[in-house]
């Protein structure tokens, strides 16, 4: 075994180690109860006229994360046949 | 990459309307259902990627200019950003959803509690769903094809 690879394992240790305690660290499932979600349960039909919540919070609600998602894959494209983009017949 | 099989090209003939419309479903129903704009986009930019492999990626990117579809994409993301300041103009403020109770279209405000789905609801969502799923159709279309497209060079040198 070489030295490589015995930093390597020592440093994937360390970094599980440093993962797992702190995920262990975290209380889970704390709060119960959160003011947000009830506000959008009772809220989206009579706001947003939507019958589906998961749609009203990606497009009106949240709608700044749909932006960004769709920037990035704006990007992406962009990037991509820039790349390719004298690749002809 | 030289296209496939005569039974791979009638099987994908056959089953890229269902996959085409089922993915306009997703996008045009995504206010009522799970789903939505990139979801059914993504569903059916799977099926163009699959006339590329039952095809071949020459014969698709000699039939469709990538900068048609680079123009669509570039579309979509307007659509998406003009109805956002659409509602900026309308309503007071960026992505307001200015068509939900006085618009013409979408303008039905469903009960609170366990109701039917309607269409004709949700204001805004639909018109930014449409210009999401354009937006996603288009642009994972000519990511997959323009490197496709460019391996096939490749394979054809050697």
């Amino acid at each position: 075994m070489s030295t490589r690879n015995i930093v390597a394992t020592v440093m994937l240790t360390v970094l599980v180690v440093f993962f797992v305690l702190t995920a262990l660290m975290l209380s889970f499932g704390t709060p119960i109860k959160t003011q947000m979600d009830d506000y959008i349960i009772t809220h989206t039909q009579n706001e947003t006229g939507t019958n589906s919540a998961v749609t009203t919070i990606v497009f009106d609600y949240r709608g700044f994360d749909t932006l960004g998602e769709a920037t990035i894959l704006f990007a992406a494209v962009s990037g991509v046949l820039m790349i390719f983009r004298r690749i002809k017949k | 990459m030289s296209q496939m099989s005569k039974i791979v090209r009638t099987l994908s003939n056959i089953t890229f309307p269902f996959i085409m419309i089922f993915g306009l479903y997703v996008i045009a129903h995504g206010h009522l259902t799970p789903g939505g704009g990139f979801q059914g986009g993504a569903v059916a930019a799977s099926g163009c990627v699959m006339l590329i492999v039952a095809y071949g990626s020459t014969w698709v990117f000699e039939k469709i200019k990538v900068s048609k579809l680079s123009a669509f994409e570039s579309l979509g993301a307007l659509g998406f950003i003009g109805v956002a300041f659409f509602g900026l103009i309308f309503g007071g403020y960026f992505f307001n959803n200015f068509l939900v109770k006085t618009g013409i279209l979408f303008n039905v405000v469903p009960e609170t509690g366990f109701t039917g789905s309607e269409f004709n609801t949700a204001g805004v969502l639909p018109l930014m769903n449409f210009a999401v799923g354009v937006k996603v159709i288009a642009g994972i279309f000519a990511i997959v094809l323009v490197m496709a497209y460019a391996s096939s060079i490749k394979e054809r040198k050697q």
